[in-house]
Protein backbone atom coordinates (compact mmCIF):
# COMPACT_ATOMS: atom_id res chain seq x y z
CA UNK A 1 0.00 0.00 0.00
CA UNK A 2 1.34 3.11 -1.22
CA UNK A 3 0.70 5.28 1.48
CA UNK A 4 3.67 7.33 2.10
CA UNK A 5 3.55 10.49 0.21
CA UNK A 6 -0.11 12.19 -0.27
CA UNK A 7 -1.75 11.64 -3.77
CA UNK A 8 -2.61 14.70 -5.99
CA UNK A 9 -6.05 14.98 -5.42
CA UNK A 10 -6.80 17.02 -8.43
CA UNK A 11 -5.32 14.99 -10.68
CA UNK A 12 -7.10 12.11 -9.59
CA UNK A 13 -10.20 14.31 -9.85
CA UNK A 14 -9.27 15.14 -13.62
CA UNK A 15 -8.56 11.70 -14.50
CA UNK A 16 -11.94 10.96 -13.28
CA UNK A 17 -13.22 13.64 -15.45
CA UNK A 18 -11.90 12.36 -18.52
CA UNK A 19 -12.71 8.75 -18.25
CA UNK A 20 -16.68 9.90 -17.62
CA UNK A 21 -16.15 12.41 -21.18
CA UNK A 22 -13.65 11.66 -22.48
CA UNK A 23 -14.05 9.64 -25.66
CA UNK A 24 -13.85 5.68 -25.01
CA UNK A 25 -10.53 4.18 -25.65
CA UNK A 26 -10.08 0.78 -26.26
CA UNK A 27 -9.10 -0.19 -23.16
CA UNK A 28 -12.46 1.28 -21.87
CA UNK A 29 -14.68 -1.12 -24.79
CA UNK A 30 -12.68 -3.91 -22.71
CA UNK A 31 -13.01 -2.84 -18.97
CA UNK A 32 -17.23 -2.29 -20.54
CA UNK A 33 -17.54 -5.79 -21.46
CA UNK A 34 -15.80 -7.59 -19.09
CA UNK A 35 -18.40 -5.15 -16.22
CA UNK A 36 -21.27 -6.21 -18.19
CA UNK A 37 -20.13 -9.88 -17.62
CA UNK A 38 -19.66 -8.87 -13.64
CA UNK A 39 -23.14 -7.32 -13.46
CA UNK A 40 -24.91 -9.97 -15.34
CA UNK A 41 -23.01 -12.68 -12.97
CA UNK A 42 -23.97 -10.47 -10.21
CA UNK A 43 -27.14 -10.36 -10.85
CA UNK A 44 -27.73 -14.05 -11.84
CA UNK A 45 -26.53 -14.46 -8.26
CA UNK A 46 -28.46 -12.48 -6.48
CA UNK A 47 -31.34 -13.75 -8.11
CA UNK A 48 -30.63 -17.33 -7.37
CA UNK A 49 -29.80 -17.05 -3.83
CA UNK A 50 -33.33 -14.95 -3.42
CA UNK A 51 -35.41 -17.98 -5.57
CA UNK A 52 -34.52 -20.65 -3.42
CA UNK A 53 -32.38 -20.79 0.12
CA UNK A 54 -31.03 -24.22 -0.50
CA UNK A 55 -30.06 -24.46 -3.92
CA UNK A 56 -26.48 -22.63 -3.16
CA UNK A 57 -26.15 -24.42 -0.40
CA UNK A 58 -23.19 -27.55 -0.15
CA UNK A 59 -24.01 -30.71 1.13
CA UNK A 60 -22.20 -30.75 4.12
CA UNK A 61 -24.31 -27.59 5.32
CA UNK A 62 -27.55 -29.37 4.31
CA UNK A 63 -26.89 -32.52 6.72
CA UNK A 64 -26.40 -30.09 9.43
CA UNK A 65 -29.16 -28.37 8.72
CA UNK A 66 -30.98 -31.47 8.16
CA UNK A 67 -29.88 -32.79 11.55
CA UNK A 68 -30.84 -29.36 13.54
CA UNK A 69 -33.73 -30.01 12.04
CA UNK A 70 -34.46 -33.26 13.25
CA UNK A 71 -33.33 -32.64 16.42
CA UNK A 72 -35.81 -29.90 16.98
CA UNK A 73 -38.45 -31.56 15.97
CA UNK A 74 -37.81 -34.07 18.32
CA UNK A 75 -37.29 -31.61 21.26
CA UNK A 76 -40.78 -30.43 19.83
CA UNK A 77 -42.23 -33.52 19.79
CA UNK A 78 -41.08 -34.22 23.51
CA UNK A 79 -42.26 -30.94 24.68
CA UNK A 80 -45.48 -31.65 23.36
CA UNK A 81 -46.12 -34.83 25.08
CA UNK A 82 -45.00 -33.30 28.65
CA UNK A 83 -47.66 -30.49 27.77
CA UNK A 84 -50.38 -32.98 26.87
CA UNK A 85 -49.66 -34.55 30.16
CA UNK A 86 -49.59 -31.67 31.80
CA UNK A 87 -52.92 -30.61 30.07
CA UNK A 88 -54.34 -34.16 31.55
CA UNK A 89 -53.42 -33.44 35.07
CA UNK A 90 -54.63 -30.39 34.97
CA UNK A 91 -58.44 -31.30 33.48
CA UNK A 92 -58.45 -34.17 35.87
CA UNK A 93 -57.84 -32.03 38.73
CA UNK A 94 -60.28 -29.05 37.96
CA UNK A 95 -62.95 -32.00 37.23
CA UNK A 96 -62.09 -33.11 41.08
CA UNK A 97 -62.18 -29.69 42.63
CA UNK A 98 -65.43 -28.85 40.29
CA UNK A 99 -67.09 -31.98 41.85
CA UNK A 100 -65.84 -30.99 44.85
CA UNK A 101 -67.43 -27.42 45.17
CA UNK A 102 -70.96 -29.01 43.89
CA UNK A 103 -70.51 -31.44 46.83
CA UNK A 104 -69.89 -28.47 49.04
CA UNK A 105 -72.47 -26.26 47.43
CA UNK A 106 -75.09 -28.63 48.03
CA UNK A 107 -73.62 -29.35 51.81
CA UNK A 108 -74.17 -25.36 52.48
CA UNK A 109 -77.40 -25.39 50.42
CA UNK A 110 -79.18 -28.09 53.04
CA UNK A 111 -77.15 -26.39 55.69
CA UNK A 112 -78.87 -22.90 54.74
CA UNK A 113 -81.93 -24.42 54.95
CA UNK A 114 -81.21 -25.69 58.41
CA UNK A 115 -79.76 -23.17 59.82
CA UNK A 116 -82.77 -20.37 58.31
CA UNK A 117 -80.51 -18.50 55.90
CA UNK A 118 -82.08 -19.75 53.02
CA UNK A 119 -85.79 -19.56 51.33
CA UNK A 120 -86.81 -23.20 51.13
CA UNK A 121 -89.75 -24.39 48.97
CA UNK A 122 -91.91 -28.09 49.23
CA UNK A 123 -94.67 -29.57 50.19
CA UNK A 124 -95.88 -28.81 53.73
CA UNK A 125 -99.28 -27.73 56.30
CA UNK A 126 -100.08 -24.32 57.23
CA UNK A 127 -101.35 -24.62 60.78
CA UNK A 128 -103.83 -21.85 61.97
CA UNK A 129 -104.63 -21.00 65.45
CA UNK A 130 -107.16 -18.80 66.29
CA UNK A 131 -107.83 -17.57 69.81
CA UNK A 132 -110.50 -15.05 70.58
CA UNK A 133 -109.34 -14.72 74.30
CA UNK A 134 -105.63 -14.77 73.57
CA UNK A 135 -105.10 -17.91 75.87
CA UNK A 136 -102.35 -19.42 73.45
CA UNK A 137 -98.94 -18.71 75.23
CA UNK A 138 -95.75 -19.77 74.28
CA UNK A 139 -95.93 -23.12 76.26
CA UNK A 140 -98.42 -24.59 73.30
CA UNK A 141 -96.33 -22.21 70.72
CA UNK A 142 -93.40 -24.19 71.57
CA UNK A 143 -95.46 -27.72 72.16
CA UNK A 144 -96.13 -27.09 68.63
CA UNK A 145 -92.88 -26.04 67.14
CA UNK A 146 -91.56 -29.15 69.38
CA UNK A 147 -94.28 -31.30 67.74
CA UNK A 148 -93.40 -30.21 64.06
CA UNK A 149 -90.12 -31.04 64.55
CA UNK A 150 -90.44 -34.30 65.98
CA UNK A 151 -92.60 -34.88 62.46
CA UNK A 152 -89.85 -33.69 60.20
CA UNK A 153 -90.20 -30.55 59.76
CA UNK A 154 -87.34 -29.33 57.80
CA UNK A 155 -88.09 -25.55 57.92
CA UNK A 156 -90.93 -23.02 60.00
CA UNK A 157 -91.99 -19.98 59.89
CA UNK A 158 -94.48 -18.22 61.69
CA UNK A 159 -96.42 -15.86 60.44
CA UNK A 160 -94.48 -15.31 57.52
CA UNK A 161 -92.08 -13.22 59.49
CA UNK A 162 -90.68 -15.07 61.71
CA UNK A 163 -87.98 -18.64 61.13
CA UNK A 164 -88.00 -21.12 63.47
CA UNK A 165 -84.10 -22.49 63.95
CA UNK A 166 -82.05 -23.77 66.33
CA UNK A 167 -81.59 -21.58 68.53
CA UNK A 168 -85.10 -19.75 68.51
CA UNK A 169 -86.64 -19.46 71.50
CA UNK A 170 -90.45 -18.67 72.50
CA UNK A 171 -91.65 -16.26 75.09
CA UNK A 172 -94.66 -14.34 76.87
CA UNK A 173 -94.28 -10.67 77.60
CA UNK A 174 -96.36 -8.66 80.19
CA UNK A 175 -99.00 -8.02 77.65
CA UNK A 176 -99.69 -11.86 76.80
CA UNK A 177 -98.20 -11.24 73.73
CA UNK A 178 -95.85 -14.20 72.39
CA UNK A 179 -92.77 -13.65 71.12
CA UNK A 180 -90.63 -15.52 69.06
CA UNK A 181 -86.59 -14.65 69.16
CA UNK A 182 -87.92 -11.68 70.74
CA UNK A 183 -90.35 -10.54 67.99
CA UNK A 184 -94.07 -10.13 68.90
CA UNK A 185 -96.17 -12.85 66.90
CA UNK A 186 -99.35 -11.10 66.26
CA UNK A 187 -102.57 -13.04 66.80
CA UNK A 188 -104.00 -15.13 64.82
CA UNK A 189 -101.17 -17.62 64.84
CA UNK A 190 -99.97 -18.83 61.37
CA UNK A 191 -97.29 -21.33 61.26
CA UNK A 192 -95.69 -22.80 57.87
CA UNK A 193 -94.27 -26.04 57.99
CA UNK A 194 -92.37 -27.65 55.48
CA UNK A 195 -92.05 -31.59 55.44
CA UNK A 196 -94.35 -34.69 54.51
CA UNK A 197 -97.48 -32.97 54.76
CA UNK A 198 -99.53 -36.04 55.60
CA UNK A 199 -97.33 -36.79 58.70
CA UNK A 200 -97.16 -32.87 59.98
CA UNK A 201 -100.85 -33.09 59.61
CA UNK A 202 -100.83 -36.25 62.10
CA UNK A 203 -98.96 -34.46 64.68
CA UNK A 204 -100.71 -31.75 65.02
CA UNK A 205 -104.29 -33.72 64.97
CA UNK A 206 -103.29 -36.62 67.34
CA UNK A 207 -105.49 -37.38 70.39
CA UNK A 208 -103.96 -35.06 73.63
CA UNK A 209 -102.01 -33.16 70.74
CA UNK A 210 -102.04 -29.30 69.53
CA UNK A 211 -105.39 -28.99 68.89
CA UNK A 212 -106.85 -30.81 71.75
CA UNK A 213 -104.88 -28.45 74.08
CA UNK A 214 -105.52 -25.38 72.17
CA UNK A 215 -109.34 -26.36 71.86
CA UNK A 216 -109.36 -26.53 75.71
CA UNK A 217 -108.16 -23.74 76.12
CA UNK A 218 -110.86 -22.45 73.47
CA UNK A 219 -109.28 -21.90 70.40
CA UNK A 220 -109.53 -23.26 67.24
CA UNK A 221 -106.80 -25.19 65.10
CA UNK A 222 -106.95 -25.59 61.40
CA UNK A 223 -104.66 -27.66 59.34
CA UNK A 224 -103.86 -27.30 55.30
CA UNK A 225 -101.99 -29.69 53.66
CA UNK A 226 -100.13 -27.53 50.90
CA UNK A 227 -98.46 -28.99 47.86
CA UNK A 228 -96.13 -26.37 47.22
CA UNK A 229 -95.14 -23.90 50.19
CA UNK A 230 -92.98 -21.47 50.41
CA UNK A 231 -91.10 -20.13 53.34
CA UNK A 232 -89.43 -16.77 52.86
CA UNK A 233 -88.86 -15.44 56.11
CA UNK A 234 -85.10 -15.66 56.89
CA UNK A 235 -82.93 -16.24 60.31
CA UNK A 236 -80.32 -13.70 61.21
CA UNK A 237 -76.78 -14.99 59.89
CA UNK A 238 -74.77 -15.49 63.52
CA UNK A 239 -71.21 -16.87 64.26
CA UNK A 240 -70.84 -19.38 67.18
CA UNK A 241 -68.96 -17.19 69.31
CA UNK A 242 -67.65 -19.57 72.03
CA UNK A 243 -68.27 -23.04 70.61
CA UNK A 244 -65.78 -24.18 68.40
CA UNK A 245 -65.27 -27.43 66.17
CA UNK A 246 -63.69 -30.02 67.93
CA UNK A 247 -60.94 -32.06 66.27
CA UNK B 1 -18.05 5.90 -18.43
CA UNK B 2 -18.56 3.29 -21.09
CA UNK B 3 -17.36 1.35 -18.38
CA UNK B 4 -20.31 2.02 -15.99
CA UNK B 5 -22.63 1.86 -19.11
CA UNK B 6 -21.61 -2.06 -19.50
CA UNK B 7 -22.60 -2.62 -15.48
CA UNK B 8 -26.01 -1.12 -15.80
CA UNK B 9 -26.58 -2.95 -19.31
CA UNK B 10 -25.26 -5.87 -17.43
CA UNK B 11 -27.06 -5.85 -14.65
CA UNK B 12 -30.36 -4.99 -17.25
CA UNK B 13 -29.83 -7.84 -19.21
CA UNK B 14 -29.54 -10.24 -16.26
CA UNK B 15 -33.12 -8.46 -14.68
CA UNK B 16 -34.46 -9.14 -18.15
CA UNK B 17 -33.51 -12.76 -19.29
CA UNK B 18 -33.54 -14.14 -15.78
CA UNK B 19 -31.25 -16.83 -16.45
CA UNK B 20 -30.87 -19.55 -13.56
CA UNK B 21 -27.57 -20.94 -12.56
CA UNK B 22 -26.18 -24.08 -14.08
CA UNK B 23 -25.75 -26.53 -11.37
CA UNK B 24 -22.27 -27.29 -12.21
CA UNK B 25 -21.44 -23.34 -11.53
CA UNK B 26 -23.48 -22.94 -8.34
CA UNK B 27 -20.52 -23.05 -5.68
CA UNK B 28 -18.38 -21.19 -7.81
CA UNK B 29 -20.30 -18.01 -8.96
CA UNK B 30 -20.95 -15.81 -5.40
CA UNK B 31 -16.72 -16.21 -5.05
CA UNK B 32 -16.17 -15.85 -8.67
CA UNK B 33 -18.36 -12.32 -8.68
CA UNK B 34 -16.19 -11.25 -5.45
CA UNK B 35 -13.07 -11.99 -7.45
CA UNK B 36 -14.65 -9.60 -10.09
CA UNK B 37 -15.20 -7.16 -7.51
CA UNK B 38 -11.93 -7.37 -6.28
CA UNK B 39 -10.04 -6.63 -9.83
CA UNK B 40 -12.20 -3.84 -10.36
CA UNK B 41 -11.63 -1.88 -7.16
CA UNK B 42 -8.07 -2.84 -8.16
CA UNK B 43 -8.33 -1.15 -11.18
CA UNK B 44 -9.93 1.74 -10.47
CA UNK B 45 -7.03 2.08 -7.79
CA UNK B 46 -4.97 1.86 -10.43
CA UNK B 47 -6.62 4.28 -13.11
CA UNK B 48 -6.40 7.20 -10.54
CA UNK B 49 -2.97 6.17 -9.89
CA UNK B 50 -2.17 6.71 -13.59
CA UNK B 51 -1.11 3.46 -14.09
CA UNK B 52 -4.02 1.79 -15.56
CA UNK B 53 -3.51 -1.11 -17.93
CA UNK B 54 -6.55 -2.69 -19.73
CA UNK B 55 -4.17 -5.34 -20.83
CA UNK B 56 -3.54 -5.96 -17.32
CA UNK B 57 -6.74 -5.21 -16.09
CA UNK B 58 -7.87 -8.22 -18.38
CA UNK B 59 -5.56 -10.87 -17.12
CA UNK B 60 -6.12 -9.77 -13.53
CA UNK B 61 -10.05 -10.20 -14.10
CA UNK B 62 -10.04 -13.03 -15.60
CA UNK B 63 -7.41 -14.67 -13.66
CA UNK B 64 -8.81 -13.55 -10.29
CA UNK B 65 -12.13 -15.00 -11.02
CA UNK B 66 -10.56 -18.32 -12.40
CA UNK B 67 -8.15 -19.04 -9.23
CA UNK B 68 -11.35 -18.42 -7.03
CA UNK B 69 -12.91 -20.69 -8.92
CA UNK B 70 -10.23 -22.73 -8.44
CA UNK B 71 -9.72 -22.91 -4.74
CA UNK B 72 -13.18 -23.50 -4.79
CA UNK B 73 -13.18 -26.00 -6.54
CA UNK B 74 -10.08 -27.54 -4.53
CA UNK B 75 -11.20 -26.88 -1.53
CA UNK B 76 -15.07 -29.20 -2.53
CA UNK B 77 -12.31 -31.83 -3.41
CA UNK B 78 -10.71 -31.84 -0.10
CA UNK B 79 -13.75 -31.63 1.88
CA UNK B 80 -13.21 -27.92 2.99
CA UNK B 81 -15.36 -26.06 0.43
CA UNK B 82 -17.47 -23.82 2.65
CA UNK B 83 -13.94 -23.39 5.15
CA UNK B 84 -12.32 -22.31 1.91
CA UNK B 85 -14.67 -20.07 0.60
CA UNK B 86 -15.27 -18.50 3.64
CA UNK B 87 -11.56 -17.68 3.57
CA UNK B 88 -11.60 -16.69 0.04
CA UNK B 89 -14.18 -13.88 0.87
CA UNK B 90 -12.23 -12.93 3.55
CA UNK B 91 -8.85 -11.91 1.65
CA UNK B 92 -10.45 -10.67 -1.11
CA UNK B 93 -12.94 -8.28 1.47
CA UNK B 94 -9.72 -7.15 2.72
CA UNK B 95 -8.18 -6.75 -0.58
CA UNK B 96 -11.36 -4.62 -1.73
CA UNK B 97 -11.50 -2.60 1.21
CA UNK B 98 -7.77 -1.71 1.15
CA UNK B 99 -8.68 -0.77 -2.08
CA UNK B 100 -11.26 1.40 -1.76
CA UNK B 101 -9.26 3.00 1.17
CA UNK B 102 -6.69 4.20 -1.97
CA UNK B 103 -9.27 5.21 -4.24
CA UNK B 104 -10.62 7.72 -1.00
CA UNK B 105 -7.30 8.78 -0.59
CA UNK B 106 -6.94 10.05 -4.05
CA UNK B 107 -10.38 10.99 -4.43
CA UNK B 108 -10.90 13.30 -1.04
CA UNK B 109 -7.51 13.23 0.36
CA UNK B 110 -9.07 11.82 3.56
Amino acid sequence: MAEGKAPDTSKAWARVKHALTGRPSRGQWVVAALFLVLGFAAVTQVRATNDDDFAGMRRDELVTLLETLDSADERLTQQRAELAETQRRLQQSSERNQAAIDETRRAADTLAILAGTAPAVGQGVVITIEDPDETVLAGPMLNAIEELRDAGAEAIQVNGVVRVVAQSYVTDDANGAVRIDGREIKRPFVIEAIGDSHTLDQAVMFRGGLADQVEALGGEVDVEQVKSLEVTALAEEREAEYAQPAR
Amino acid sequence: MIAVLGLVVGVALGLLFEPTVPAGLQPYLPIAVVAALDAVFGAIRAYLDGRFDDKVFVVSFISNVLIAALIVFVGDQLGVGSQLSTGVIVVLGIRIFSNAAAIRRHLFHA
